[in-house]
């Protein structure tokens, strides 16, 4: 059995540097309409780490990915993205920016007129200067890596909504971006393709390192990604032996009534006494 | 139904105008700036022009042949019937000509537009566009605005054509005149203003026509419903705004041109 690479876990209260972490939230409130969805929000995505977002329905999950991306302008706070100040940067100036992040929706967002290959693809065809044999290479690479190489020419009404999923994951993969933001993966699948996704996701973290904001509802998809690993030589995902920690550190955050109520590893989320923490992840 | 007040309907409306006077400064604006989707626009301008042929034909061929019967009935009167050709071929390339095709076009392809980016808003496609690093302004509504303006120019002098052939078709079968002077009435009678209105109206009313329905399609909200609706309203705005607009531009271009 090959064993999980070695631990290093940064201090859990690392100042706030903006350029050095992956994501920052400093203040972020947004409403739309009469209702205040996210008020006075901070966190910090630091480099390297995943960040599970719980929350119950409504309670501005998933603005909180679009407002990362800079798809949603706060009413008030400031965010940045890989060092950037998102709130007062210009549209035209977010989508260099964008190129950096990618993002996996929660009804996929796949493009219905496009083939999978196209899809997949889109980021590279929009660069321009990416020679053909160079975008089927990537493509059929990060397709490879989904395990979908055979849908190629497939259309995404043609898939299952697992399937689409991970289409949606290889699209987002493909330019290997700094920042990943998943927004309910699993929602909706059934657990197996659940697990299947948490793998992919797992996978992406443990080979690529990458940063991860993840969206979800479901507490036991954020505890298996605490718990397990990515086993290359297998090409599965493993449980982590008891009592260690895996390379890339996961971190919790929970929103509630639009404020963060608690931002922690998932030791301190085990010890917290706050009885509506208590009663959400039992 | 729920009340709104007076103060936020007229912020709501001014809203929209603010929003539509930026989407259609920005479609143009974007002419000048890369990348430029040359295929995307090739592809829109096909599904716009090509589609819309047959539609454009059987409306201009069916509106000649009409004029051509309503005013025969009042030039025989005055004795003046070989005057027909004039005045179908004036009506034709000055006004109904742009018109019913600009409202033809607006009803199959501001719809069409409005549809496909509203169902793209509804399923975070727009949103996942932006996401990938793509302007959706820039792949989606420019493509769309250059294709209608140029398609809509042609299918005009198309329309206009075929229009003076359903003249052509009443003034030699029905009213027994001669097929070449109809034709050389038709064409002497046209001059310089006559051209340059009926080729400027197509011009103005395919930007209308594209961006009204990107408009709403891209401000659709609330699910297949709310597309539905965008839809409905992307043709109603656009064919209203074309008569307003022809009225405005046919008087406008009266003054410039110093023409009657």
């Amino acid at each position: 059995m090959s064993l999980p690479p070695s631990i290093s876990i940064a201090p859990a209260s690392a100042t706030a540097q903006p350029m050095n972490e992956a994501v920052v939230f400093e203040d972020v409130a947004i409403g739309f309409e009469d209702k205040q969805v996210l008020n006075g929000v901070s966190f910090q995505l630091p480099r390297g780490e995943t960040k599970a977002v719980f929350g119950a329905a409504g309670s501005g999950k998933s603005t909180l990915l679009k407002l990362a991306l800079g798809l949603l302008k706060p009413d008030r706070g400031q965010i940045y993205t890989l060092g950037q100040d998102i709130v007062h940067m210009k549209e035209e100036d977010l989508f260099a920016l964008r190129s950096r992040v990618g993002i996996v929706f929660q009804e996929s967002a796949l493009f219905d007129s496009l083939t999978v290959r196209e899809n997949v693809a889109f980021r590279l065809y929009e660069e321009g200067d990416v020679p053909e044999s160079q975008i089927e290479e990537r493509v059929r690479e990060v397709l490879r890596f989904v395990e979908l190489e055979h849908t190629l020419d497939k259309f995404p009404a043609e898939l299952s909504g697992g399937m689409r999923r991970r289409v949606a994951i290889a699209r987002a993969v493909i330019t290997q971006p700094e920042v990943l933001l998943y927004d309910s993966p699993t929602g909706g699948l059934d657990p197996v393709t659940s697990t299947t996704i948490i793998e992919l996701i797992v996978k992406q973290r443990d080979v690529y390192k990458t940063s991860a904001l993840l969206v979800t509802h479901r507490l036991q998809d954020a505890f298996t990604m605490a718990t397990h690993y990515f086993d290359r030589q297998s090409n599965r995902m493993k449980p982590l032996p008891k009592g260690q920690r895996g390379e890339v550190r996961i971190t919790f955050l929970i929103l509630r009534d639009g404020k963060v109520i608690f931002d922690g590893d998932a030791h301190e989320l085990k010890e917290t006494k706050d009885e509506y923490i208590r009663e959400f992840i039992s | 139904m729920e009340l709104i007040s007076p103060a936020d309907f007229a912020k709501d409306k001014v809203l929209a105008i603010q929003d539509y006077a930026l989407l259609a400064s920005r479609s143009v604006g974007n002419l000048f700036r890369t990348p430029r989707y040359l295929a995307d626009t090739i592809q829109q301008a096909d599904l716009i022009g090509v589609g819309s042929l047959p539609v454009v034909v059987l409306t201009g061929f069916f509106t000649g042949l009409v004029l051509a019967l309503q005013s025969s009935n009042t030039l025989q009167r005055f004795g003046s019937l070989s005057l027909i050709g004039q005045l179908v071929s004036t009506s034709m390339v000055r006004e109904l000509g742009p018109v019913l095709t600009s409202l033809m076009v607006a009803g199959r392809n501001s719809s069409g537009m409005a549809s496909e980016l509203g169902s793209m808003v509804v399923t975070e496609q727009i949103d996942a566009m932006r996401a990938l690093g793509t302007d959706p302004l820039k792949k989606l509504v420019t493509p769309r605005v250059i294709a209608t303006v140029f398609m809509l120019f042609f299918l005009t002098i198309i329309s206009d054509l075929v229009g003076l052939s359903g003249g052509a078709f009443i003034a030699q079968f029905l009213l027994g005149l001669d097929s070449h002077q109809y034709w050389s009435n038709a064409y002497q009678t046209l001059v310089f203003e006559d051209v340059f209105m009926g080729l400027m109206k197509p011009v103005i009313f395919g930007f209308i026509i594209a961006t009204v329905g990107c408009y709403y399609g891209l401000s659709a909200k609330g699910g297949t419903q709310g597309v539905g609706r965008a839809t409905t309203q992307a043709v109603v705005a656009a064919s209203v705004l074309i008569l307003v607009l022809d009225a405005l531009v046919t008087r406008l271009l009266m003054v410039l041109m110093a023409y009657r």
